[in-house]
């Protein structure tokens, strides 16, 4: 088992004939998942070949990549002036997951696409500016290297990247059922929550590393659902404790602005709800080896 | 801003000189028998408090508050700027902003009849008196939005259409400008009965500027640190700290974790004296190119002693950063001074350590490990 992805899912690719978007399909590709066509109006009806022999079908529209091929998964690597219209075009054909991996998406279109989605009420988005989601040796919907880490009883969600591959990596030899970065962003289509929340429900998983970072107060409220929902072991990590307040540390939703979103007050948060909290991504890793050495 | 979208604002004029400020009061002041006001133009809050605005009777006078003004420092800022305004007869002052809302993902309005004071404290202290209404993204505040504002702020019959229509126009502001932030304290009613913008706040997105192309015009280089600066133009993401180890690494999350491991290091083994010196993330995918201009920046602040470089090759290939390194050092020659500190993980992990261990340049050392390389970088800052 698995949250969100697993060994059936039939992957999209928006943006895949772009360089970013050739790139990491190759690479999804050679991690097993099972990408099935990519979008592009003015290269419909064309194939795209990849390494080891593989021809993906690229088609005008996602509804029709849909039709044709049953995808139920849609990443997308399509750049930040056309984000939103991708993102809708996914919306309209009812695609199930969308996985937004784009980078540096204005945040008004990001919170019309997530309202837009939320009212239609049948599309799932993660990011945007996200590593996208893997669930090890079944599927992998983004931009993670897919051979840190193998399958494994752990579920991992995280706002960074970068973190999300150290986290795997530090905790290699257990492997995880899935990781999701979810992204940096101010607005973003999956929070901690769903992912606890989807996890909680997964039989595979036995632990839950949550790592988050300054800026909003989506760790606190994660730490308030653990606390009434959440009977699974969850090890948490915080960065920026350092980070001056006012200054964007790079994602744009990592900022601490006033006396609010400390990392000091997130920390203490996932800690009264009975959290334990690494002081480095070593120590969070040793924490979470205990507990699954217990197990 | 305001202007361009017809939110009513009352005249005024922008002096960087108290001289200029005396014309522009002169000119200003015509249709209030004389009276401006005199504003600090800084990018941050509480300029009232902080001494920043000052009514100013004649001409005269703000020439005066305008040379103290000027020069001023307000929370780090310093005011290079002051705007000039016409003196309004106000008659009731009112709060209005429009913000993201992270938690819901939508936009808040936030409107009170209580103005002019700072609206923290009145949430705060008064929270009844702050009316909170969702607002969503794709509908925006439109005349029943406007109407359900007003109305749950408790306007009397005749202000409330005069102010739901400065709303209307401010969200104009919030949507055509791409901002994060519309706040309008006070909102004033002048004793004609007019609604009017007295003073504002607009916070824009950096991620928009693909299609605002008028907001680069309006970033203050003179309020930005030279080596800010300096990462901007190569387009790297750097901010300046006040700590003496240089950290370059790759991915926000992992280079603020990085600082904070420095930190920690710095206080466990060198008894606080050595902290991190910047934030800076050469990104996903970078190239050699990327991180020798990182290197660049890093070494070109005087307070660095040594830098810490951490990377975890996701996407990022661990040899192109080590090419980056080696590259730098060999362009800086003899000019190349602090010992670097080098922990690299992940993507061609081996080949990355093996162009380091090949380079074997006196002033860098391989660690292992994200802890064990900053407590090195945090011993060789603190020597």
């Amino acid at each position: 088992m698995a949250i969100f992805l697993n060994a059936d899912s039939k992957v999209i690719v928006q943006g895949m004939t772009g360089s970013e978007g050739m790139k990491h399909t190759t690479r999804m590709l050679a991690s097993g998942t099972d990408i099935v066509g990519g979008v592009n109006p003015r290269k419909a009806g064309t194939t795209v070949d990849f390494p080891d022999g593989k021809q993906v079908p690229v088609y005008g529209t996602v509804a029709e990549a849909m039709k044709e091929t049953g995808a139920n998964v849609s990443v997308v690597f399509v750049p930040p002036a056309f984000a939103k219209s991708a993102v809708v075009e996914a919306i309209d054909a009812g695609m199930p997951l969308i996985v937004v991996i784009t980078e540096g998406i204005a945040v008004k279109d990001s919170a019309e696409f997530y309202n837009y989605a939320k009212d239609k009420g049948t599309s799932r988005i993660i990011g945007p500016n996200c590593p996208g989601i893997i669930s090890p040796d079944q599927s992998n919907a983004g931009i993670i290297p897919a051979d840190i880490a193998g399958p494994g009883p752990i579920g991992l969600v995280s706002k960074s990247g970068t973190l999300t591959y150290q986290m795997m990596y530090e905790l290699r030899d257990f492997g995880f059922t899935t990781a999701v970065g979810i992204g940096g962003d101010p607005v973003i289509g999956t929070t901690h929550i769903d992912c606890l929340e989807a996890f909680e429900a997964d039989p595979d998983t036995k632990a839950i590393v949550m790592i988050g970072e300054i800026g909003g107060d989506a760790e606190e409220r994660a730490a308030a659902y653990i606390k009434e929902h959440v009977t699974k072991p969850v090890v948490g990590y915080v960065a920026g404790f350092t980070a001056p307040e006012g200054k964007t540390m790079g994602h744009a939703g990592a900022i601490v602005s006033g006396s609010s979103g400390t990392a000091a007050a997130k920390k203490e948060a996932l800690e009264a709800a009975g959290v334990k909290v690494g002081k480095t991504p070593s120590e969070t890793a040793a924490l979470m080896r205990e507990i699954i050495e217990k197990l | 801003m305001f202007e361009k979208h017809g939110v009513p604002v009352l005249a005024g004029q922008v002096a960087e000189t108290p001289q200029e400020a005396r014309a522009a009061a002169e000119a200003v002041g015509k249709n209030s028998g004389g009276v401006t006001v005199v504003k600090a133009q800084v990018k941050t809050g509480g300029r009232g408090k902080a001494g920043g605005v000052k009514v100013a009777k004649s001409a005269e006078e703000a020439e005066q508050l305008a040379g103290q003004i000027l020069g001023m420092d307000i929370k780090g800022h310093t005011v290079h700027r002051v705007m000039i305004a016409q003196g309004a007869q106000i008659d009731e002052e009112y709060y209005f902003s429009i913000l993201l809302d992270r938690a819901n993902r939508t936009y808040l309005a936030m409107c009170s009849k209580e103005g002019g004071m700072e609206i923290e404290q009145l949430a705060v202290e008064r929270p009844e008196a702050l009316a909170r209404i969702a607002v969503d993204p794709n509908v925006g505040i439109d005349q029943a939005k406007a109407d359900e504002i007003v109305a749950a702020a408790g306007f009397d019959a005749d202000t409330a259409p005069k102010v739901a229509e400065v709303l209307k126009k401010l969200w104009d502001v919030y949507r055509e400008e791409d901002a994060t932030l519309v706040e309008v304290n006070p909102l004033v009613k002048t004793k004609d009965g007019s609604v009017v913008a007295l003073d504002g706040k607009v916070t824009l997105d950096d991620n928009a500027s693909f299609r605002q192309a008028d907001h680069a015009a309006l970033v203050d280089e003179r309020a930005e640190d030279p080596l800010e600066a300096k990462a901007k133009a190569m387009d790297l993401n750097y901010v300046k700290l006040d700590g003496n180890v240089g950290i370059i690494g790759n991915g926000a999350g992992l280079v603020m974790s990085t600082l904070d491991v420095v930190a920690y290091a710095g206080e466990d083994f060198t008894g606080g004296k050595a902290k991190p010196a910047n934030f800076l993330d050469i990104g996903g995918g970078a190239s050699a190119e990327v991180m020798a201009n990182g290197l660049d920046v890093i070494l070109g602040d005087e307070q660095v002693k040594a830098v810490f470089v951490n990377v975890f090759g996701g996407i990022t290939a661990c040899d192109a950063v080590a090419n980056g390194i080696v590259g730098a050092l060999k362009s800086l020659g003899d000019a190349a001074s602090k010992p670097l500190v080098v922990r690299l993980d992940g993507n061609n992990v081996v080949e990355g350590r093996q162009i380091l261990a090949d380079f074997a340049h006196p002033l860098v050392t391989v660690e292992e490990t994200m802890d064990g390389a900053a407590r090195k970088a945090a011993e060789l800052a603190a020597k």
